[in-house]
């Protein structure tokens, strides 16, 4: 086994065990805290396979923007220290059960296909590659997903600024 | 990277969206569901990259496809925070169980 597989397992090891500790944790904010050093570790597992450009977004979208959104909203809304209740005993069996028998059956399934060999292998994915593609208005190009994205995110934050907004003044 | 086959990085993935399944289901609070379903998310997001470089290495979709999936799932998160936030004020819980009535 080579380094870079090895390099492979240890950060795969690292994302499933920081993921299962971050849903099981009862302490909300530690499980923010592992649910963080998952996604650094598949970021890591992007710069693994050499997609530099989609690491930094993944760390500079989820780990800089998401997490620290969920950590100011832990600390908006709960009561610092206590504990999360512990899930009902028949949901927990039924949930492992069902999502042991899911990864089971997709493991199986896996192991059994056959994968097509890999094409010509050509351009790799630069960001000069990346940012020309993406804002082509040619045959393969992305600016038509790229201007309804930016619509949707726009969309998001009027929806956000309207939720949050106070419907009714306080009285006093 | 060619020595490690791409059936394993997938059941890397199908591990992680199955442990986000099980924290959807056992949790109960708003939050804790919110970081299952971007566990959820991630674990989709593998599986384009793990393909677009295994499989087509000519083409760059797979790139596309995560990084569309990464902006959704932003504006995902900041719109369910947007609510939860409003849901305490009214309710002073994010449990979903007390959370059982849509106008107030």
């Amino acid at each position: 086994m080579s380094a870079s597989a090895v390099v492979f397992y240890i950060l795969s090891a690292l994302i499933l065990v920081s993921a299962l500790l971050a849903v099981t944790s009862r302490k909300i904010f530690r499980s923010a805290i592992w649910l963080l050093f998952s996604l650094t570790g598949i970021a890591g597992l992007y710069f693994w396979l050499q997609m530099e450009f989609v690491a930094a977004v993944q760390i500079v979208v989820y780990v800089g923007g998401i997490v620290v959104l969920i950590i100011f909203s832990i600390f908006l809304t709960q009561q610092s220290g206590k504990d999360l209740p512990a899930p009902l005993r028949g949901r927990a069996i039924f949930s492992i059960l069902a999502a042991v028998a899911g990864f089971i059956l997709t493991a199986a399934l896996l192991r059994g296909y056959a994968f097509p060999a890999p094409g010509q292998p050509a351009p790799t994915a630069t960001i000069n590659n990346i940012g020309a593609q993406l804002l082509s208005t040619k045959e393969h190009g992305y600016v038509l997903p790229f201007e309804v994205i930016s619509i949707l995110l726009l969309a998001a934050m009027i929806g956000c600024i309207v939720i949050a907004m106070k419907t009714k003044p306080e009285t006093k | 990277m060619n020595q490690v086959p791409l059936t394993h990085m997938l059941i890397v993935s199908t591990g992680l969206f199955f442990i986000g399944m099980y924290g959807l289901f056992t949790r109960r609070n708003l939050i804790t569901m919110l970081m299952s379903i971007e566990l959820i998310l991630n674990s989709v997001n593998i599986n384009f990259i793990a393909f677009n470089k295994y499989l087509y290495p000519q083409t760059l979709e797979g790139v596309f496809f995560t990084l569309f999936v990464i902006a959704i799932a932003a504006a995902e998160a900041a719109v369910a925070i947007a609510i939860i936030i409003n849901l305490y004020r009214n309710f002073h819980s994010i449990d979903v169980e007390t959370a059982d009535e849509m106008k107030f």
